[in-house]
């Protein structure tokens, strides 16, 4: 067992636990805490595949915007949830069969492709080329179009989320 | 070194792990945050299948890019729609939306 | 106009008559008896021309008057129907003509045209008197018939049916115009209908015609059937047909279809001329007026019958051996002779003047009928001839009686019976002219000696039935000669002879000319007719192709006829000259037990009722009605009604309700419902729920595709 092997099992259980957690808690802060530290661990994961760009990305933009957003908007609706209300739905038992059956199914089915077990990595030893990377994201021949589809998405979204939460009633919020 | 199906198997874990979450959890929030674990999950499939497959394209990191865009546009309009629902009927409880019964 | 277009023109004008009528003239009184009488006028007219044509064509009776159409097409010839005027059918229509014409112009003053209507007429019945005022005074006179047109329409239609009887050349079309003179007899008989006697004497006199119509038209079958031809020169003048007939046995044992059919037809005769033992309608035919009386009774419907059975004598005839008879001829002699004798018994001890005349008619026809049935065909024809004139005269004759003894009563208020004989007397007084012709008529009847028609016919018949060496006959028929003399006398005696026996009887006045002409001329053809004879044997006669049965040279028949008609007549005389208002019967001392006999017609009714009606209304009400009826019909009716609502019901809860009801409408109607709301709780509106339902399902297809598609 390699160092990186070590590191990696580390890194994943423990995120596998926060997301156990995440799931399983009761109070909603405290769900979006063990988020962020899932999210943590995602980030880590992503470093040792080499891709430290998006390290970067998942960090600011997962945890430091999406993980606050979500904070905010369980401050914001704390007082409505009863704390000792129950956390999960009548169905909660049913939720294995799905989950336990896609697990099943996926691994299933990615063990019988025949790289599954390759261990050759082919990206770059120093992590990707972002100036390339850039540089195809705003190209015509490259991936200009989603790009600029993506940014569209997001001004839909901005939009989108005012309007749905404007208040009417007195002035907006 | 680290087999690739080590980081497979990490992802369908915590994708199925989101997907409990979704649809057992009561909390409209929470199931906003189990649906980023499964956003997550899905991101490291494709970073990990870029890393051993195809490390010398750059499709996959546009990809995971345009994910994680549509992952924050996404939480953005699902919380904005909560806190719309919970002006109408004062609840963030899963089980109460059920307008579209019948 | 040619001769045959005549004769096919005769019937017409009164069948128009009939019509115009009905339709135009239903309240119109002096229009209709203006229409009738000028009918009955013409058709007199054509008659007259055809007969004079008639006479005076050589061998006529071998190339008759003919014309004839095909009228009905049968297989691959067709039915004729046409005209034929020969000897008897044109002697026949002479006196037809004459005595129709008589009666339509008496029907006028009998029916009391150009008096007012009275206050309580009803129409059906009789009329009774009208108040009218003269200078203060009122006094009861005769009132207007209300009834006047229609009486009009029937009589002409009477006659339109009687003129097509006589001028055809086939049977059916006899057949046709006796139908609807019996049906004519019941209208007319019936008359005044709200009379329940007169309801009841219609529907008798149909009846009884009806039984002997119904032999006749099985006879008329059986001759169709075994010619296939009904046309009289094609039967009846054609001696191979007649002998095919007469040779061929039928059905009916030891009879020749010749003789079957001739019997057959012969019944229809014994129904409508009112033989024994069918003969109790037409004393109750009286019911009807008098003029009715005289149609039915003298002029027409009787001698239809009487010509049916002269016109049919080849076929009944045939077969006979020289001198001998046939079983037709048989039957006719003996219920001729009995009826003529047993009619003129009952005839001496009725006091209705009309009934009298209508046994009468009886036994004169019973004369007739022995006289074919001894094979005097042409002494047959002639007394047809002469008693149609003498009887219509009697009839109308008694007729003007009654109307001058109701005149009487009304005149002196005084309540009799007007038809009474025993309650008249003296009329010869009050009423000249009808007496005369009322004499002459009932000399021809009695058959005084050569200066009546009734002497020379009766005369006849006697000669034929003793030249033919058939003592029976002629001595029954010489029997009732003598009876009949005696009552006719009898009732000379009783109605004018002698004082009045009553305040009626005594203010009777004669009737107006319309009712005494037709008197007048009928009785000069009463008294004269009889000189035809010589002219009329061999003119008839040659139907036959000869002259039937040779006259008798002997002197026994003359000297009998002229014996039983004067002591008849002395006898008659003699005992009722004397009579007195309010005696007994004078008769009634002679007969004693026989003479109530007499009076009451052999309880001949009375029988009938007992044997025939009584069983047959309990058919009807009880047997038919009761029993078949509402019980077997109706009950089945109800059986089955009952099993089909049974049935209903036995399906409806065996079937309807369980099967259909519960289980289709379960299958069909619930369960969707049921499916359905069990459906709905899939949708509960709860997005994680969905997720769920989608996440198994493609576990599901994910399971499928791994086992099925090889990766």
């Amino acid at each position: 067992m390699s160092i990186l092997q070590i590191i990696f099992l580390l890194a994943a259980l423990a995120t596998l636990f926060c997301a156990v957690k995440v799931v399983i808690t009761t109070r909603m802060m405290h769900s979006a805490f063990w988020l962020v530290g899932a999210l943590l661990g995602i980030a880590v994961l992503f470093a040792m595949l080499e891709s430290r760009f998006f390290v970067v990305v998942q960090v600011l933009v997962y945890i430091g915007a999406i993980a606050i957003l979500i904070i905010f908007a369980v401050m914001l609706t704390r007082k409505i949830m009863d704390e000792n209300q129950q956390r999960m739905n009548q169905l909660w038992g049913l939720a294995f069969i799905p989950a336990g059956g896609v697990l099943a199914g996926l691994i299933y089915i990615l063990s019988r492709w025949n790289a599954f077990n390759t261990t050759a990595r082919t990206a770059p030893v120093n992590g990707e080329d972002i100036e390339a990377l850039g540089k195809a994201l705003v190209s015509p021949t490259g991936f200009m179009l989603p790009f600029e589809v993506s940014s569209i998405l997001l001004l839909a979204a901005l939009i989108g989320a005012i309007f749905v939460s404007y208040d009417r009633k007195g002035g907006g919020r | 070194m680290i087999p690739l199906s080590w980081y497979l198997i990490f992802a369908a874990i915590l994708f199925c792990i989101g997907l409990f979450g979704v649809i057992a959890r009561r909390n409209l929030m929470s199931v906003l945050m189990c649906l980023e674990l499964m956003l997550n999950a899905v991101n490291i499939n494709l970073l990990s299948f870029w890393s051993y497959l195809y490390g010398k394209d750059l499709q996959a990191l546009v990809f995971v890019a345009i994910i994680f865009a549509a992952a924050a546009a996404e939480t953005a309009v699902g919380l904005a729609l909560i806190i719309s629902v919970y002006r109408r009927r004062v609840t963030v409880n899963a089980n109460d939306l059920d307008m579209m019964k019948g | 106009m040619s001769m045959e277009t005549l004769v096919w023109l005769i019937p017409l004008p009164p069948l128009l008559s009939f019509a115009v009528i009905i339709l135009f003239l239903g309240r119109q009184k002096a229009a209709s008896h203006w229409v009738a009488l000028s009918a009955a006028g013409l058709s007199w007219a054509a008659s007259m021309l055809v007969f004079a044509f008639a006479i005076q064509k050589p061998n006529l009776a071998a190339a008759p008057i003919l014309s004839s159409i095909a009228w009905l097409p049968v297989g691959k010839g067709s039915f004729n129907v046409g005209v034929q005027i020969d000897p008897l059918s044109s002697v026949v229509l002479f006196f037809v003509a004459w005595t129709i014409l008589m009666i339509f112009i008496y029907s006028i003053g009998y029916h009391n045209f150009g008096q007012p209507a009275g206050s309580d007429d009803k129409p059906g019945l009789p009329p009774h008197g009208a108040e009218e005022t003269h200078h203060h005074e009122t006094h009861r006179v005769p009132s207007i018939e209300p009834l006047y047109a229609r009486f009009f329409a029937f009589i002409s239609l009477f006659a339109f049916a009687m003129y097509t009887l006589v001028v055809t050349d086939n049977l059916l079309a006899l057949y046709f115009g006796w139908e609807v003179m019996g049906l004519c007899s019941y209208l007319l008989i019936g008359f005044w209908f709200a009379k329940p006697s007169a309801r009841d004497a219609a529907v008798k006199a149909f009846l009884t015609t009806r039984i002997g119509d119904m032999f006749m038209l099985l006879g008329l079958a059986a001759l169709y059937s075994v010619t296939g031809t009904l046309n009289y020169r094609e039967v009846l003048s054609n001696p191979a047909v007649l002998d095919k007939l007469a040779s061929t046995a039928s059905p009916i044992a030891a009879l020749s279809w010749a003789g079957l059919i001739g019997l057959l037809i012969f019944m229809g005769t014994v129904g409508k001329s009112a033989q024994f033992p069918l003969h109790v309608w037409l004393p109750d035919a009286m019911e009807g007026p008098t003029p009715v009386s005289a149609m039915i009774h003298a002029a027409t419907m009787v001698s239809a019958g009487v010509y049916l059975v002269i016109r049919f004598y080849p076929l009944m005839a045939a077969g006979r051996l020289d001198g001998g008879q046939t079983p037709p001829m048989v039957a006719m002699a003996f219920i001729g002779a009995f009826t003529a004798i047993f009619a003129a018994t009952i005839a001496v001890a009725q006091n209705d003047v009309k009934r009298v005349l209508a046994y009468s008619t009886i036994s004169q026809l019973g004369f007739m009928i022995a006289a074919l049935g001894v094979g005097a065909y042409v002494a047959a024809a002639f007394h047809l001839v002469m008693h149609a004139f003498f009887k219509a005269l009697l009839f109308l004759g008694s007729g003007s009686v009654i109307h001058g003894m109701e005149h009487g009563a009304l005149h002196s208020g005084d309540e009799v019976d007007p038809q009474n004989m025993f309650e008249m007397g003296g009329l010869f007084r009050k009423m000249p002219l009808t007496f005369w012709t009322f004499l002459a008529g009932g000399l021809s009847l009695a058959g005084f000696p050569f200066v009546t028609a009734g002497f020379w016919s009766k005369d006849e018949i006697l000669s034929g039935a003793f030249g033919g060496g058939y003592m029976v006959v002629f001595i029954t028929l010489a029997a009732a000669a003598f009876i009949t003399a005696f009552y006719t006398m009898r009732q000379v005696t009783l109605v004018f002879l002698g004082k009045p026996r009553t305040q009626a009887a005594s203010s009777a006045s004669e009737n107006s000319l319309v009712m005494t002409l037709p008197l007048v001329v009928l009785a000069v053809f009463a008294v004269a007719a009889g000189w035809s004879a010589n002219w009329f044997k061999p003119f008839v006669g040659s139907m036959l192709g000869e002259s039937g049965i040779e006259a008798s040279t002997s002197l026994v028949p003359l000297i009998t006829s002229l014996c039983v008609s004067l002591i008849g007549l002395l006898a008659g005389w003699l005992l009722y000259r004397g009579y007195e208002a309010r005696q007994p019967d004078p008769l009634e001392n002679i007969l004693g037990p026989v003479y109530n006999l007499l009076k009451n017609k052999y309880w001949i009714d009375e029988f009938y009722e007992r044997v025939f009606m009584r069983p047959a209304a309990w058919v009807a009400n009880v047997l038919v009605s009761v029993w078949i009826d509402k019980i077997v019909l109706d009950g089945i009716l109800h059986w089955i009604g009952r099993a089909g609502l049974s049935v209903g019901r036995f399906l409806r809860s065996k079937f309807d309700l369980p099967v259909i009801n519960t289980g289709l409408e379960t299958v069909f109607g619930q369960s969707p419902l049921y499916v359905g709301n069990g459906m709905k709780r899939a949708q509960t509106g709860r997005v994680q729920e969905y997720i769920i339902m989608a996440m198994i399902v493609v576990i599901l297809v994910g399971v499928i595709v791994i086992l099925v598609v090889p990766i």
